[in-house]
C-alpha cells in the first residue's frame, strides 16, 4: 500500500521515508497482536482494512472531499459532538496517536512526563508523519486534562484551533457552561463551513450517530455470551475504526459483523472455549496503534468482554434524544448526552463507579484490569475508589500503569499472567 | 513420580527434583547469555516424569521444549506454602524483581510486584556492592558495622549510584551508606506490603533473603519473625515442580 500513496504523501508535505518507517512499525505491532489471532470473524476484514487505509485511502477521500468544500475537522476527545460537525457537511476525524514511534519527536520539545497519547499525537505532527495534520482545516481540543489544555495553547499558534471547555462537575451551572460551549462550537464550525446548522440537518446527523452507537452497543451485547463470538482485541479494532471511518459506511459494516457474530453464537463458534475467564478493561483509551494490553490479556487465556474506556462504552453509551425538531431543543439534547460521559476529569464522578459495578454483573466479569496510561493522574487515582467498590463485590483487580513502549513487557506479562491465574 | 521444577530467572536458573513430593535434589547455575542452552545442559543429567517451568525465561523454554509454565508469583506462593504450611504472605526479592504475595493454602489472594525497573531488587544490591568494592555475599554483613544509616533518596539504581558516589566524596562512612542502601529496599518492600496488607506467617524468599542485613531489617520493620527457607532461591522452582 505504501507505493500507491507516496505521491499524495509528498504532496501534503509528509516526510515520506520516515512515514514509511512509521507504517512498517505499526504494521509489525498489528501483525504481532491483531494479526496473530485465530478464528477471527470474516467481517473483521473490513475493519482491518479501515486501519490499514487510515493513512492511505481515507486520507485521499478527505482530500477529495476538501476539494468539494467538505473540510476535515480533527478531534482529540469523545466529548466533541460529531453530530454538529457532520451537520454542516464537515468531516470529523479523531487524531489521537497510539504509537511509540513518534514519541521521541514530541520529547524533543515537550516534557517527557506527560501521557503517551498526547506525546504520540504531537510527535506524529512534529515529525511530519501524520497525514491529517496538514489536511485538516480545524482542530478541536478540550479541557479534560492539564497536559492537553496547555498543549492546545501552543498548537493554537500554528493551526486553526478551537477549545471546548468540558466542566469538572455536573451541577446546573456546569450544564449551562457546557451548553454555551456547544453554542460557541456550533458558531465556529458554521463559520468554517460557510453554512448554518439547521434543525432538519441536525436531526439527520443525530440519527446517523445514534445508529452508529446502537451498532456498537449491539456488538457489546454480543460479548455477553459465554464464550463471546469475538475477541476483545477485535472489538477494540472495531472501536479504533469507528474513530476514523465515515460513520454511515462504518455502521453498515458493523451491522454485517454483528449478523455474523449472531450466527457464530448460534453455532457455538468463538476464538475462546466456554468458561474462559472474563475481564473488563476500565480506564484510559487504547487508540489506533495501541493493542498492547488487550493482546497480553488474551494471550494469557482470558477474554476481554467489556471496555469501560473512551475506546469502549464511554464512546457509545447513551443516545441523543431524537424527539425534538427545534434546533435549540436538539442542542439541549446533544449537550445532555455528552455531559453524561463519565470521564475521570469530573469530580466526584460517582456515576462511573455505579456504571462499572452494574456492568460487572451484566457481563459476568471475573476480574477488572485498571488500564492507566502513564501520567494520567485522574484515572490513576480514581482506581482507588473503584477498587473499594469492587472489593465489596469480591472482584479481583489489577492496575496497569504503562505507556506505549515495549520496555515493560516482561514484568507486565508476568503480572497479567499471575492475575489471570488468580481468577482460575 | 519424579517431578522437575525449573525457574529461569534473570540472574540464575534454579532446578529442583521432587520424588513423590519430597525434595531430593536441587541445582543453581548462572542464567548467562544463553538460557536455552544452559537449561538443556542442566536437564540432561536427570530423568523425570513431569516438568513445569517458571521465571522470566518460561516462555522461551515453552516455545523450544513445550514445557507447561506458571508465573513466578504462583510458583513462589505454592513453594512457600509447601515449605511452610502456615505461610500467608510471601516476600520474594529476586534478581530483577521483588514481589509481595498474599496466599491462602497455596492460592494467590493478591500480589504486588515492581512493574518497570530493577529498583529495590537483588540487582540494585549487586550494582551498589560493586560500586563500593564488595562482593554480594559480603555486602549484607558489612552493613552490621554501621553506626547510623544514611538516608538514600533515589530508588533508581542509576541515580542511587550517583548519590552513593556523592556521599563518599562528602566523607560519609561506607558502612552507614551500605545500611542506608539496604533500608531503601526495605522501604520499597514495605510500601508494597502496605498496598495489599499481610498476615502471619511471613516467608522471606528469593536470592536477597540470604542477605543477613535484609533479614534483620525486614524483621524489625514488619515486627514479626520471618520464616526463612534453607535455600531461599529455589522456592519458585519447588512451586513449579508441585504444579506438575
Amino acid at each position: 500500500m505504501e507505493n500507491k500513496y507516496e505521491k499524495m504523501w509528498q504532496d501534503i508535505g509528509l516526510d515520506v521515508p520516515l512515514h514509511n518507517e512509521l507504517l512498517a512499525s505499526i504494521n509489525k505491532s498489528f501483525q504481532a497482536t491483531v494479526g496473530a489471532q485465530k478464528n477471527r470473524p470474516e467481517a473483521m476484514k473490513y475493519f482491518d482494512h479501515v486501519l490499514h487505509e487510515s493513512h492511505g485511502g481515507r486520507v485521499q477521500e478527505l482530500i477529495d472531499n476538501k476539494a468539494k468544500g467538505n473540510k476535515t475537522v480533527g478531534t482529540f476527545c469523545i466529548y466533541v459532538p460529531d453530530e454538529l460537525i457532520l451537520a454542516v457537511d464537515l468531516i470529523p476525524i479523531a487524531l489521537c496517536g497510539g504509537t511509540q514511534f513518534s514519541i521521541p519527536y514530541a520529547e524533543k520539545m515537550f516534557p517527557r512526563d506527560i501521557c503517551p497519547l498526547v506525546k504520540s499525537t504531537l510527535g506524529l505532527a512534529f515529525s511530519k508523519t501524520c497525514p491529517y495534520a496538514p489536511i485538516k482545516s480545524l482542530a478541536v481540543g478540550e479541557t479534560t486534562c492539564d497536559a492537553k489544555k496547555k498543549t492546545w495553547e501552543i498548537l493554537a499558534k500554528k493551526v486553526n484551533f478551537h477549545v471546548l471547555e468540558v466542566p469538572q462537575k455536573k451541577k446546573d451551572l456546569d450544564y449551562k457552561i457546557w451548553r454555551d460551549e456547544i453554542d460557541e462550537f456550533k458558531n465556529k464550525i458554521e463559520e468554517l463551513a460557510g453554512r448554518k446548522v439547521t434543525a432538519q440537518k441536525l436531526s439527520q446527523t443525530i440519527k446517523i450517530m445514534n445508529d452508529k452507537r446502537k451498532a456498537l452497543q449491539k456488538l457489546t451485547e454480543l460479548r455477553k455470551n459465554d464464550p463471546p463470538p469475538i475477541s476483545g482485541l477485535d472489538a477494540l479494532v472495531v472501536m479504533q475504526a469507528a474513530l476514523n471511518d465515515e460513520p454511515i459506511r462504518f455502521t453498515e459494516n458493523l451491522n454485517k459483523l454483528n449478523q455474523e457474530l449472531e450466527e457464530r453464537v448460534k453455532n457455538g463458534i468463538s476464538p475462546f472455549v466456554k468458561g474462559t475467564k472474563r475481564v473488563m478493561i476500565s480506564g484510559t483509551p487504547a487508540v489506533m496503534g495501541n493493542w498492547k494490553v488487550h493482546s497480553l490479556i488474551e494471550k494469557s487465556n482470558a477474554v476481554v468482554v467489556f471496555d469501560e474506556t473512551c475506546t469502549g462504552s464511554r464512546y457509545f453509551e447513551n443516545l441523543v434524544s431524537e424527539n425534538f425538531n427545534e434546533l435549540d431543543k436538539q442542542l439541549d439534547a446533544l449537550a445532555d448526552r455528552y455531559l453524561k460521559i463519565n470521564c475521570a476529569c469530573f469530580t466526584p464522578n460517582e456515576e462511573r463507579l455505579e456504571n462499572v459495578v452494574k456492568k460487572i454483573d451484566e457481563y459476568k466479569i471475573d476480574g477488572v484490569v485498571h488500564y492507566v496510561l502513564q501520567y494520567c493522574h485522574g484515572y490513576n487515582i480514581e482506581t482507588l475508589k473503584l477498587d473499594g467498590a469492587l472489593k465489596e463485590k469480591n472482584i479481583p483487580t489489577l492496575k496497569i500503569v504503562t505507556d506505549y513502549s515495549e520496555e515493560d513487557i516482561g514484568p507486565l506479562r508476568t503480572r497479567i499472567d499471575a492475575f489471570i491465574e488468580r481468577l482460575a | 513420580m519424579i517431578k522437575v521444577g525449573i525457574d529461569i530467572g534473570s540472574r540464575t536458573i534454579k532446578l529442583v527434583i521432587l520424588d513423590n513430593n519430597n525434595l531430593v535434589n536441587h541445582q543453581i547455575i548462572d542464567t548467562g547469555t544463553d538460557p536455552l542452552k544452559n537449561t538443556e545442559r542442566l536437564l540432561k543429567e536427570y530423568q523425570y516424569d513431569k516438568i513445569v517451568a517458571t521465571g522470566y525465561g518460561r516462555y522461551l523454554v515453552q516455545k523450544h521444549f513445550g514445557f507447561p509454565v506458571i508465573t513466578e508469583i504462583k510458583a513462589y506462593a505454592q513453594g512457600a506454602c509447601f515449605l511452610f504450611p502456615s505461610c500467608r504472605t510471601v516476600i520474594d526479592i529476586g534478581g530483577q524483581d521483588s514481589k509481595v504475595i498474599r496466599v491462602n493454602q497455596g492460592k494467590v489472594e493478591d500480589f504486588e510486584m515492581n512493574d518497570r525497573c530493577a529498583a529495590g531488587t537483588g540487582r540494585f544490591l549487586e550494582v551498589m556492592a560493586a560500586t563500593l568494592g564488595f562482593t554480594i555475599e559480603q555486602f549484607g554483613k558489612q552493613a552490621c558495622q554501621a553506626q547510623k544509616p544514611v538516608s538514600i533518596n533515589s530508588m533508581c539504581t542509576v541515580f542511587a549510584e550517583s548519590e552513593v558516589i556523592s556521599l563518599i566524596s562528602h566523607g560519609e562512612n561506607v558502612y552507614n551508606i551500605i545500611l542506608g542502601l539496604h533500608q531503601s529496599i526495605v522501604n520499597r518492600i514495605l510500601a508494597m506490603v502496605g498496598k495489599i496488607g499481610f498476615e502471619d506467617d511471613v516467608v522471606f524468599a528469593g536470592g536477597v533473603a540470604k542477605n543477613q542485613c535484609m533479614q534483620m531489617l525486614l524483621t524489625q520493620r514488619i515486627g514479626k519473625k520471618l520464616l526463612l527457607p534453607k535455600e531461599p532461591q529455589i522456592v519458585g522452582a519447588i512451586g513449579a515442580a508441585l504444579s506438575g
